[in-house]
């Protein structure tokens, strides 16, 4: 279960943004907040299926590029219509300038 | 009380609750279904093997929330004086505050000749019988360049129809779409297949067999199976006319989503309101994203939070692999700035006379487009002027000029 994996460099991603991992079959988005710390969730909305990280991300939420559901990022909460289930966290660390995700 | 149980109304009633209010909450709709979403009923749900109806919630949340929704029951009268509704099937209800969110129906084609074959997509329902006429090689003509008429022209495609696309104005979405984009949209059904023909009016229209005969203003005879008329839509206002409500282009209310009647509220397609980001103009919207926040705003109003709406419109459209986002009225510029993203996806910035930001229109691949337009609706709202130099350089980070 303790299956860290690395996602990316700490600088690919700037400040506040977001992006997409792929690993084993699955879709993930890597959020870099504004205080300079990293989350990661499922890569997809829970409303269409589609790819977080093309959206904005605006203090702790992202919101989606297709009808602007909103989350949390940090916790994964949805954050009101259209979107009304949750997304699931993933834990993540920073090793050497590098971004782990534990895909478990 | 809240009468249409749309994505406005199904909205406002779970909103109420959201909110915290204890009261009773009943959601009238006249459809048989749980409220639903309708974008995808010109989109995914066309292409798959039976439409699937997407609801905004079920009756087990509605049960769970203690909302009343009455199906299949239309609301036959308001009497303001009793707080009353009267129902079709000859119940009454009464109210405290009363929500209208009765929506918006197609626009009827004004011609003699119209049979079953010649259809309107707005329900559920439409939806399935349209569905149950594309497949390949059917012909399949759409009556009208807009949004709805072109996502379904693309779904018809997917399917394998013959499609033909007719327009009397010179192009394809002349209302509320610029140019350069509306060429790309039109290019794009060309290169799927599809017969686009602009300027072109309709003479007559043949329908009492089993295919339809459409004649052109040049002379030409189209041929269909079927023939789906998508020209606009109106706001449905009978009911609050006949209750003695002001209409104007919808049912009139403030920037609360109040009527005259401070128990009467309006919001979603059927209304037009002043929209505070272009000083108070009336405007009526038919969109998505608006019908949501004007359910939620209403709910709060009802509760007594006097809230003015402060959105900007926002609007989107999928065709084949590209996706349209619109946000502001771009008929509010009289400049366009424009900036290229990557993969062929552009933006155009709509400019006042003064240099404010009024809107911004892009298309492209996917969500190409969404986060810059996502960050040009909050530069519209804050009545932004950012340099058209910096709009157009893709090199400067939209984000960037916010914080500015
Ligand atoms: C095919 C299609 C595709 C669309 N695609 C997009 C898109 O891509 N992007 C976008 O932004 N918008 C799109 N829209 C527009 C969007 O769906 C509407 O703006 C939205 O549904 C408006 O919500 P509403 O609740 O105000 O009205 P509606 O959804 O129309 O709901 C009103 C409801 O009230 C009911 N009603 C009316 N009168 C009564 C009465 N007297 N008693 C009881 N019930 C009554 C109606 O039957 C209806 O069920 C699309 C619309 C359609 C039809
Ligand atoms: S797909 Fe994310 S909000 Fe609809």
């Amino acid at each position: 279960m303790s299956d860290w994996v690395e996602a990316c460099a700490a600088g690919d991603i700037d400040e506040e943004d977001v992006m997409r991992f792929d690993h084993g079959g699955r879709t993930f988005a890597i959020y870099r907040s504004p205080e300079d710390e990293y989350f990661a969730t499922d890569g997809l909305c829970t409303h269409e299926k589609v790819h977080l990280a093309d959206g904005l991300v605006m203090d702790d939420i992202i919101e989606c590029p297709k009808h602007n559901g909103r989350f949390n990022y940090k916790t994964g909460d949805a954050r009101g219509a259209p979107v009304c289930v949750n997304l699931k966290t993933y834990p993540v660390k920073v090793d050497a300038g590098k971004v782990l995700i534990q895909v478990g | 009380m809240i009468i249409g149980a749309g994505e406005c109304g199904g909205r406002a009633a779970l909103a109420l609750r959201d909110l915290g209010f204890e009261g009773p909450v009943t959601l009238v709709g006249d459809e048989p279904h749980l409220p639903y979403e309708r974008p995808p009923l010109s989109k995914e749900a066309m292409t798959g093997e039976a439409p699937a109806i997407k609801t905004i919630t079920t009756d087990a949340l509605l049960a769970e929330r203690s909302i009343r929704h009455i199906h299949s029951v239309r609301a036959a009268a308001i009497d303001r004086a009793a707080h009353a509704v009267r129902l079709s099937d000859g119940s009454s209800l009464s109210y405290d505050k009363l929500l209208l969110a009765t929506g918006s129906v197609p626009r009827k084609l004004p011609m003699p000749g119209l049979g079953g074959r010649c259809v309107y997509l707005r329900t559920f329902n439409d939806a399935l019988a349209i569905r149950a006429h594309l497949s390949a090689g059917n012909r399949v003509a759409i009556l009208g360049g807009g949004f709805i008429g072109l996502e379904l022209a693309a779904s018809a495609r997917k399917l394998g129809a013959t499609v033909t696309v007719i327009e009397a104005q010179p192009r394809i979405l002349m209302r509320g779409v610029p140019a350069e984009i509306a060429e790309i949209i039109h290019k794009a059904h060309e290169a799927e297949g599809v017969k686009v023909l602009t300027g072109q009016g309709i003479t007559a229209i043949a329908d009492d067999g089993p295919q339809v005969g459409i004649t052109l203003g040049d002379g030409q005879e189209v041929v269909a199976d079927l023939a789906v008329i998508g020209i606009g839509a109106v706001p449905v206002t009978a009911l609050a006319a006949a209750a003695g409500l002001a209409i104007d282009n919808g049912i009139a209310v403030d920037a609360t989503l109040r009527t005259a009647d401070p128990d009467v509220f309006a919001a979603g397609d059927c209304c037009s309101f002043p929209l505070a980001v272009y000083g108070g103009r009336r405007v009526r919207l038919e969109a998505w994203r608006n019908a949501q926040e004007q359910g939620a705003l209403a709910a709060r109003n009802m509760l007594g939070a006097n809230e003015a709406h402060a959105a900007v419109p926002w609007f989107w459209s999928d065709q084949y692999g590209l996706t349209l986002q619109i946000a502001g009225l771009s008929d509010e510029g009289r400049a366009i700035v424009r900036r290229d993203l990557d993969d062929g996806a552009f933006i155009l910035f709509h400019l006042a006379e003064d240099g404010r930001l009024v809107a911004a229109s892009g298309i492209g691949p996917g969500n190409a487009v969404a986060r810059d337009i996502r960050l040009a609706e909050m530069l519209i709202a804050r009545r932004a002027m950012p340099a058209p130099e910096a709009l157009g350089s893709q090199a400067v980070k939209l984000k960037s000029l916010l914080a500015a």
